[in-house]
């Protein structure tokens, strides 16, 4: 502003071109300074939030001991209220494991084939395919997960229920392999050609030049695609809770039924008064689940910047 | 030019929804997400039977919509319960007068897999199911074995802990007892007897009004000395059936005018039917058209 000059011309001296397109100029630079920083200002925004809702029960009424260690998530018990959230954790936890036990293998060999080995169309054609994997809404594969692999569980493994660990662990592994095979892929190509080129010249097979060579150099990378993944599954809703069971049990086998961090929110707020103890203790599995895929998210960059660096 | 009209096209839409054409009176009617969806064809209905008179149904649970009668804001609260101490001493403080009309009772059905060989079941054996503590884990313990159910293990399903369902389940079945650890808890009526008809080990509760053709709703004994009881409109209507409730429709005092109108309509044979149509039991025995 310190630019404009004394008297504004910009309305009568049509010839006065300059003015105006540093005005357009100044306003562009702004409008995407603005979008620039808009993603920081919503996660701030999000963040302080989410901590604003619960914070009164974390500092009032939280009993940490019984948030970490209890199973029993009874917030509207007309006996006694208990918040336990272990249960929901190591329900969490085991969809996640299993998930990733699914994804990995299938992403990571899908990266390595088409960055190592598709040419041409073969390649174009996986690559949007595997993008659309991604674009699947989660209901959908919450809704396959109920509809088709539930009924395909119970007959396979002879168990009663098919909503449990195994059946939310294999949607959520292939919601997530998209994510990983792309970030995997990236990583891969980042390594130099030259690297291959002088594994071949010394003779190593094209396995032996993959195995030994490029693998090795692009560990990083292939740490934080997995590590991305894993706050994928995390942090998946709609279908978890769709094919889950929803059922607080410290799962024992992947034949049982869990109850997810992210389904219990989503199942019971839209119906809780707000304000209310239950209300602010969903809260705070927020804030919980917030700075557990946040952890994870900061420890996939910090990995990834490893890789920039070397 | 297009977008413009379709700007314009929107403007009009939000305003003849908000303002129905012709609507010279407006009602608004507020409470239990059970009712919602009876109160809300019985609006659409009664625009046939009187054009000027538009009433606005929303949701929001009993609590809100007794609430918002209280405040004011709201001509009629729906309720699938009674009116609570608390909101009645709130109300005469605020010199309002509630008065509660029964629209008709929503029997909860006891539903299990159409193999299912049970006869019937009591509510002590669905307490020692369901409650904390609970002992009866296997179908045969019950005296059944259950065709194609894995280990013969009992599936619990449930709904989520602050549905009116739950809570009126809680109350009429587990006498407020906590629920037991473990019960698959369903976001939805309908999803309780979805998922009893795909699974042969499952049992659930849930509306009479979602009863379907592969499930079976249980006859239910009040205890040991009364026999068992199948879930009717008729068994809900004379209260033999042991987990019925009424459906309330509250009014800041005696309604009058357009409002008394409406109420009168509702418990008249026309309301009544489409009440029992849309799987509630009507408050007497009425003849509907097919």
């Amino acid at each position: 502003m310190e630019h404009a000059p004394s008297v504004q011309p910009g309305l009568t001296a049509s010839g006065d071109g300059r003015n105006r397109d540093w005005y357009i100029d100044q306003f562009f630079r702004l409008l995407m300074f603005v979008c620039g920083i808009s993603a920081i200002v919503f996660v701030l925004g999000i963040f302080i939030f989410v901590f604003k809702e619960g914070a009164g029960f974390i500092v009032h009424q939280l009993e940490w001991a019984e948030f970490f260690l209890s199973p029993k998530w009874r917030p509207t018990s007309a006996i006694h209220a208990t918040y336990g959230t272990l249960a929901m954790v190591a329900g969490t936890a085991a969809v996640t494991l299993i998930a990733m036990a699914v994804a990995l293998p299938f992403s990571f060999g899908a990266a390595i084939f088409i960055a190592e080995f598709a040419q041409g169309k073969t390649r174009e054609w996986l690559k949007v395919t595997i993008e659309l994997l991604a674009a699947i809404p989660s209901v959908v594969w919450g809704f396959i997960g109920l509809m088709i692999i539930n009924p395909l569980i119970i007959e396979l493994f002879d168990v009663p229920i098919g909503l449990n660990v195994l059946n939310a662990g294999l949607i959520l592994g292939l919601m997530a392999a998209p994510i990983i095979t792309s970030i995997a892929e990236d990583a891969l190509k980042a390594v130099p050609d030259t690297y291959r080129e002088a594994a071949e010249a010394l003779g190593a097979t094209r396995w032996q030049v993959i195995y030994q060579v490029v693998l090795p150099a692009a560990k990083n990378g292939l740490l934080s695609a997995a590590l991305l993944g894993v706050g994928r599954a995390f942090g998946e809703t709609m279908a978890v809770l769709m094919a889950s069971g929803h059922a607080l049990v410290i799962p024992g086998s992947v034949f049982d039924s869990i109850r997810a961090l992210t389904a219990t929110i989503a199942a019971e707020l839209g119906e809780t008064p707000v304000g209310s103890d239950h209300y602010q203790a969903l809260f705070a599995i927020g804030i919980f689940l917030f700075s557990i895929t946040f952890f994870i998210n900061m420890i996939a960059d910090l990995v990834v910047r490893g890789i920039r660096n070397q | 030019m297009k977008r413009q009209n379709r700007v314009l096209l929107l403007a009009v839409a939000t305003w003849a929804v908000s303002h129905p054409l012709g609507a010279t009176v407006m009602i608004q009617n507020k409470g239990s997400d059970t009712l919602v969806n009876v109160a809300q064809s019985l609006a659409e209905a009664y625009r046939q039977v009187q054009p000027e008179v538009a009433i606005a149904v929303t949701g929001g649970g009993s609590g809100t919509g007794i609430a918002a009668m209280i405040n004011g804001t709201v001509h009629i609260a729906n309720a699938s319960r009674v009116i609570e101490e608390k909101e009645s001493r709130m109300a005469a403080k605020n010199g309002v007068h509630p008065r509660e009309l029964i629209i008709g009772y929503d029997a909860l059905g006891v539903f299990v897999h159409k193999n299912n060989p049970l006869a019937e079941i009591s509510l002590a054996q669905l307490a020692r199911m369901y409650g904390d503590g609970a002992d009866i884990k296997q179908w045969p313990q019950l005296g059944v074995q259950v065709p194609g159910c894995q280990k013969q293990k009992i599936i619990l399903l449930s709904r989520q802990n602050n549905s009116g369902t739950y809570e009126y389940f809680r109350e009429a079945v587990l006498k407020k007892n906590d629920f037991l650890l473990g019960t698959h808890d369903m976001h939805g009526s309908k999803d309780v007897v979805d998922l009893v008809s795909k699974t042969p080990c499952a049992i659930g509760y849930s509306g009479m009004a979602y009863a379907s053709k592969t499930t079976r709703m249980l006859p239910i004994k009040r205890d040991a000395h009364t026999p068992a009881v199948a879930p009717t409109v008729s068994s809900a209507v004379d209260k033999s059936y042991p987990i019925s409730r009424p459906l309330f429709m509250y009014t800041n005092g005696e309604p009058s005018g357009a409002i008394k109108a409406y109420l009168d309509w509702v418990i008249s044979p026309a309301g009544q039917c489409l009440v029992g149509k849309k799987g509630y039991a009507p408050v007497r025995a009425v003849h509907c058209p097919p």
